[in-house]
């Protein structure tokens, strides 16, 4: 059989960085193909490239056997190539209808439009409502009207951007059902993802991307895990020190039946959030996103006072009603999820970002004027022990890449010798080796006896770091159970807030 | 009373017809607070061709002629060039002001024709509702067609839907192929040609005569009321009314002599619009979902 798609040679330089470097690869009909890569290898750029949103500067695409150049992205779904992506392209103040209208280019395909949403959600058993405001919806049924989307123009390429990040282990499966289908009807897939387990229970074959080259193709299935992962980071891949049984001493971050209002319309209330970490112990609190985790993050931070002060005790000091300063005082260190506009400032340099949350603890202030040399000194401890790639201190910190941003903000608040410790989403868009990085320093700073809650919705890596896991559904966390006693399964319906306080 | 409506109903049609067209604008996300500057540059350029040529459809073609070159004028600098909106708009009203007091030197204090009433034998005589319904001048009748139109086009068709995607989300709506800065630059156009319109009602109509800053602050107050309005058409409409019930009041007040400062009374119609307009704008959830989230931010596409 011919080949659906191929790519020959396709080069896309940016500003400073070679993104796409000769890139080729051939998409069978049927086929599931993974294209897998750590942030940055350059797999966003190219499916950009096929998806008409970025042209390359050189290589030919091959479109079923005639060479196209795609001129923008409506000319790539006339073509048949319909797009998922990982940050989803929905307008949040329009209904499912009106989105999936609009992705839909002439009057007559949209003609009956509702009950062709109705139809395609039923046959491939991905229920949406098009009346529904996307912006009430959650992630996974946003996904689903992504795809829907899609099917509703018989795209004979389907890219999925990452797609799983977001999914409950439930959703992912069924998700996985729902493409093998799709493939098995005729319609290929290009799956782009870091998670090898994954790749290797769906995907035929895999083209492997390190720093904008393919570095590899091989039948996924015929390799281990590691021999990918290798592939991927390109030396051996060694998995973090297993975590060794924890020192629990006494409890120096204590959460006491804290209820908080939402603080706005579309904010999850928190309700009755019960928990307390000792010293050298880890937390993990799973969690499909939008489920409390940021109200839960600005209640710990301060940002967002308690009703009482005794709801929130660190070293059995109430501080529930103490403000982020204050709570620094006394040892507390904070890593939002958000890096621009929340964990810094953008149009500062790194060295004033380290000062903004670093003066207290790290006495970088004296008579009220800056300390420059140790500021900058610190700065300069995080940037080589976290292996910031930035030109110095003195970049901004909007100039700096996701991943990287995140290695410095994380290492800044462990540089800082924090009693407790709250993150969240650690690793969110940091490459393997990076989160690797990241993962070892969090064990290492919990063995220097801090107690530290890990907030994510990556399962596996709360699994690897935490002691003890809960979960935060609608607000109410579950009670926390030790890793080493909790299934999958089970962790998952709790994410799907089914049942709790088993 | 009779007089109170139709008073209202004068005052409000300029700041109706500059907020419509403001709101399309914002719908796209396009902050242009260069409205005033444009009411003016519309007032004076009905008022010059007016007395020019006595033509009141020509006057009125190029009132709207110049907001348009305002609003062209606008949409190069913050969309092609993709200078700050916020900035630019401040400079496009100071330098509206400025433009249309040195055009408009010579024609202090002379007269031009006026817009004609459309009186309806019969109809206009009817007691109470008849000068209230009927006996305006042409731009009335417009300016609440417009709201109609407004809603509709927004709500119920297709161009209206990519419009308001293109607010929420202009790199989502980039990404499924529609042409952002094109639709945008339309949009902003048409913004002027309403503000350039409201300018010639003013200076046609309303207080038939040139004079320096005739406006007096209504474009101002035409983006406030789509702000406090929440994007909606209908309550822009209201609250358009609103501010003309209060400036009648405030009028009226200070010809019985009511012992309260002139300023404080000229204050009312700002201060109390803005007031009740808040007091119903309160629902967040509503306003999140009519708020055009990308609202003052350039976009480029590829970046």
């Amino acid at each position: 059989m011919p080949p659906l798609v191929e790519l020959a040679g396709i080069t896309k330089r940016f500003p400073g960085c070679l993104a796409n470097d000769n890139v080729s690869l051939t998409i069978a009909p049927r086929q599931i193909h993974a294209l897998l890569g750590e942030n940055g290898a350059g797999k966003s750029t190219l499916v950009k490239i096929i998806s008409g949103v970025l042209h390359q500067d050189a290589g030919q695409i091959i479109w079923c056997g005639t060479e196209v150049t795609i001129r923008d992205p409506a000319h790539a779904r006339s073509l048949g190539i319909g797009m998922v992506f990982q940050h989803f392209s929905l307008f949040e103040a329009l209904t499912v209808a009106e989105n999936i209208a609009l992705g839909l280019g002439t009057a007559r395909e949209r003609v009956g439009l509702r009950d062709r949403i109705i139809a395609v959600s039923l046959s491939y058993g991905l229920p949406v409502d098009p009346d529904r405001v996307v912006h009430d919806l959650s992630v996974g049924e946003r996904q689903r009207i992504e795809i829907v989307r899609c099917l509703l123009r018989n795209p004979k390429l389907l890219i999925m951007d990452e797609p799983t990040s977001v999914l409950t282990p439930q959703e992912a499966k069924t998700l996985f059902a729902t493409l093998r289908r799709l493939a098995s009807e005729g319609c290929s897939i290009l799956y782009i993802s870091h998670k090898l387990d994954e790749v290797r229970a769906l995907c035929d074959v895999a083209t492997i991307m390190r720093q904008g080259r393919v570095v590899a193709h091989c039948v996924p299935r015929e390799k281990t895990t590691r021999e990918l992962a290798s592939l991927m980071i390109g030396r051996d891949f060694l998995p973090p020190a297993s975590r060794q049984a924890s020192v629990t001493g006494a409890p120096r971050l204590v959460v006491d039946h804290l209820s908080l209002a939402a603080t706005n319309p579309f904010g999850t209330a928190l309700r009755e959030v019960s928990f307390s970490v000792a010293g050298g112990e880890i937390l993990g609190i799973a969690g499909i996103a939008g489920n409390g985790q940021g109200e839960l993050m600005d209640a710990l931070s301060g940002e967002i006072l308690a009703p009482a002060a005794d709801t929130i005790q660190l070293d059995a000091i109430p501080v529930g009603k103490t403000g982020p300063h204050g709570r620094r005082r006394l040892g507390g260190c904070f890593v939002p999820e958000e890096r621009n506009g929340h964990g810094a400032v953008a149009g500062m340099s790194l060295a004033e970002n380290f000062f903004l949350s670093g003066q207290l603890r790290g006495v970088l202030a004296r008579f009220g004027l800056i300390r420059r040399a140790r500021t900058t000194d610190f700065a300069d401890r995080v940037i080589s022990r976290f292996d910031v790639r930035t030109s110095g201190t003195m970049a901004e910190a909007k100039s700096l890449s996701g991943g990287n941003l995140q290695k410095f903000l994380v290492g800044r608040e462990m540089l800082l010798d924090p009693a407790v410790l709250v993150v969240s989403q650690p690793t969110w868009g940091v490459d393997a080796s990076a989160a690797r990085a990241i993962h070892q320093a969090i064990l290492a700073l919990a063995a220097t006896g801090a107690a530290i809650v890990v907030i994510s919705q990556d399962l596996d890596e709360i699994i690897l770091l935490a002691d003890r896991i809960a979960v935060i559904a609608a607000g109410r966390l579950s009670d926390p159970v030790p890793v080493a006693e909790a299934t999958r399964e089970q962790i998952g319906l709790l994410m799907g807030g089914v049942a709790s306080h088993a | 009373m009779t007089a109170l409506l139709v008073s209202v109903i004068a005052s409000a049609t300029p700041l109706l017809l500059a907020a419509l067209g403001a709101l399309l604008v914002e719908k796209v996300a396009v902050l242009n607070l260069g409205v005033e500057g444009m009411m003016l540059v519309g007032a004076i350029a009905g008022f010059a061709v007016a007395h020019e040529t006595g033509n009141l459809p020509l006057a009125l073609a190029a009132a709207i002629g110049a907001g348009m070159v305002m609003a062209l004028l606008f949409a190069v600098l913050t969309l092609t060039l993709r200078a700050n909106q916020t900035a630019t708009g401040l400079a496009l009203t100071i330098f509206g002001r400025g433009f249309s007091a040195l055009v408009g030197a010579g024609y202090v204090g002379i007269a031009a024709p006026t817009l004609p009433r459309i009186a309806i034998p019969g109809l206009s005589d009817l007691p109470f509702v008849g000068p209230i319904l009927f006996g305006h001048d042409p731009l009335v009748y417009v300016a609440l067609a417009m709201v109609g139109a407004v809603a509709w086009f927004l709500y119920r068709t297709h161009a209206g839907l990519i419009l308001r995607a293109i607010g929420d989300q202009h790199d989502a709506a980039h990404v499924l192929g529609y042409k952002v800065i094109r639709i945008r630059y339309l949009t902003v156009l048409f913004g002027g040609a309403m503000a350039g319109l409201a300018g010639a009602y003013m200076s046609l109509s309303y207080t038939p005569l040139w004079t320096q800053d005739m406006i007096a602050g209504r474009g101002w107050v035409a983006l406030a009321l789509v702000t406090f309005a929440a994007w909606r058409p209908f309550w822009l409409m209201i609250g358009a009314w609103l501010f003309g019930g209060i400036m009648y009041l405030s009028l009226y007040m200070q010809a019985l002599g009511v012992p309260v400062p002139t300023a404080l009374l000229s204050a009312l119609p700002y201060l109390g619009t803005i007031l009740v307009l808040v007091l119903i704008s309160r629902d967040r959830r509503r306003i999140r979902l009519h708020r055009p989230a990308m609202l003052g931010r350039p976009f480029s596409a590829g970046g």
